[in-house]
């Protein structure tokens, strides 16, 4: 049984994948688009440099990763704590979440990317490239810390009762109760944001720097050819799939459990 | 698991084949249409009658939106005004299209040369010939050769280069699909990357702002820039003539009209006409200092 429905499988994916190719191999188009989207000479010629730059989002990715997971877990926090005397701090937080996840990624990374420097004050940073890291964690933090608030949340009442009735503070229940089931139950979402926060900072290229996909559309414009598009699409593709499997495999862990 | 693995497998495996036959075949499949620049159709068979427009009867002339000046006047293409208005009206006064059947369609740069069917018959967009780009597209003669220029900001450092040499440690910006960008690697060689900005407008507010130091456009681009959009910029001096530098207008791979947009061109330059609208759009061009 089980080998017939592995002989199923193979036989409906190479009718499929089989099928689909045929129909772009034979379409009239396509020696153009073999051309223009995938020549190899124009791979060859544009590889190392869009490799180059894409070492550059690695590097935004890291520090801005790092940023987002704590400055979202501080609005997460701020958010969830009731105190009335929080309370303007509260309304800073749910502002900031509202703004920052409610305008699209792209005009965010322009409006600060130009919007800054325009102020012309000394000390603020000038260099797109941190212009655009930080507009990147301004988006993302209101994302995550949705993430977050949701986590925390989802660990019921009770635990808190108990963990305040057995003498533990707010902070220690939090920090020892709440947070770790917390962190663990949304550890997926969160790697899901992880993957498309990679993918996004493609965005500060607009703001200037030579980025992975910056790099590829000056060969593109060069040549007049896209096949360094997929070079960039390709080199994200390396990154974001081994991630995608990641959460793959721990939401099925977290299913078991 | 295992069934997705195998699905996997099979579209890298499809996608291996894919990029291998790309790897194997030298394009036998570009195809040896209107042979753009050099041959010009005789005039006979560039009447609206005989000529297979994109509308029959019309002539469909595309260029981006915005339009900028000195090339556009008030980013209406159609009114003439500008370089290239004047020029596109020219062509096809030339061709023997009457200014009411010449239509206009807005065409970005980066689908200009998309592969699949054109939305116009040519494209003037300050697209510079190079003979990597026609493999994907024919361009018509030369219908302008163009230089880049640097400009600064009165009293910075960049202003006072008096060499390329001078503006190595400058932080330039440039506007990404202009030949600008390769002009400032191969000439200047800055020890800090050239930022690469979308659009005009973005380097022209980077400059304004201090994002950067220095901006490398197109002369013409550059007069206009010191003269209406920044103030207190100025034009520090042009970059020698370069190759790759003169621009056509762009038309489909092999399109029928090629010849005769080329042949226009070429009655334009020999009745000075050409040299008659470049002298009223673009003539302050010249008087730049050249840079070595």
């Amino acid at each position: 049984m089980e080998r017939r429905n592995a002989l199923i499988a193979v036989l409906s994916s190479v009718l499929v994948i089989g099928g689909l190719a045929a129909l772009v191999l034979t379409s009239p188009g396509w020696p153009t688009v073999r051309e223009t989207f995938f020549s190899w000479s124009e791979f060859e010629n544009a590889f190392p440099e869009v490799l180059d730059g894409f070492w550059l989002d690695i590097k935004v990715f890291m520090v801005v990763e790092a940023a987002v997971l704590v400055i979202a877990l501080a609005i997460a926090l701020i958010r969830v704590n009731a105190s009335p005397g929080l309370f303007p701090v509260r309304l800073l937080a749910t502002v900031w979440v509202d703004v920052f996840r409610g305008v699209p990624t792209v005009l965010l990374v322009y409006l600060v990317g130009f919007g800054v420097p325009a102020l012309e004050l000394e000390g603020l940073p000038t260099s797109p490239v941190v212009l655009g890291g930080i507009a990147l964690t301004l988006s993302y933090s209101g994302y995550v810390s949705e993430v977050y608030r949701a986590g925390i949340n989802s660990v019921h009442r009770g635990q808190t009762d108990a963990a305040l009735s057995v003498g533990l503070t707010q902070g220690q229940t939090m920090r020892h109760v709440v947070l770790p089931q917390a962190i663990r139950r949304v550890a997926p979402p969160l790697l899901n944001d992880f993957v498309a926060l990679q993918k996004d900072v493609a965005l500060i290229s607009i703001i200037g720097p030579q980025e992975a996909f910056r790099v590829a559309q000056i060969f593109q414009g060069e040549n007049f050819n896209y096949t360094p598009i997929i070079a960039a699409a390709m080199l994200y593709l390396v990154i974001t799939i081994p991630l995608a499997r990641i959460v793959d495999r721990m939401g099925g862990a977290g299913g078991v459990r | 698991m295992r069934r997705a693995t195998l699905a996997i497998v099979s579209v890298l495996a499809l996608g291996l084949v894919l990029l291998a036959g790309c790897g194997g075949k030298k394009s036998s499949s570009s195809s040896s249409g209107g042979e753009g620049e050099g041959t010009t159709a005789t005039a006979s068979d560039c009447t609206p009658s005989k000529m297979q427009t994109h509308n029959a009867g019309e002539l469909t002339i595309a260029t981006d939106k915005p339009a900028y000046p000195p090339y556009f006047e008030d980013d209406e293409p159609a009114n003439g005004e500008g370089f290239e208005s004047a020029v596109a009206y020219a062509i096809g006064k030339q061709l023997g299209y009457p200014k009411s059947k010449i239509k206009w369609t807005v065409e970005p740069f980066d689908s200009s040369y998309a592969p699949g069917p054109k939305n116009f018959d040519f494209d003037v967009n300050e697209i510079s010939i190079t003979p990597t780009r026609e493999k994907a597209v024919d361009f018509s003669v030369p219908y302008y050769s163009a230089n880049q220029a640097v400009v600064a900001l009165e009293g910075s450092d960049a202003a006072k280069a008096k060499s390329l040499a001078d503006l190595k440690d400058t932080r330039i910006g440039v506007q990404i699909n202009t030949t600008s960008l390769s002009a400032v690697d191969e000439e200047i060689d800055p020890s800090s990357k050239p930022e690469v900005f979308n659009g005009s407008g973005d380097v022209v507010t980077a400059l304004k702002n201090g994002q950067v130091e220095a901006v490398v456009v197109d002369l013409p681009t550059a007069l206009y820039l010191t003269a209406a959009q920044v103030e207190n910029a100025t034009i520090v001096g042009q970059f020698g003539k370069a190759e790759g530098e003169e621009w056509g207008a762009l038309l489909a791979k092999g399109s029928s009209l090629t010849g005769c947009v080329s042949g226009a061109i070429e009655a334009l330059e020999e009745s000075g006409e050409l040299e008659k609208i470049t002298q009223r759009w673009m003539s302050q061009a010249a008087e730049a200092p050249q840079l070595h």
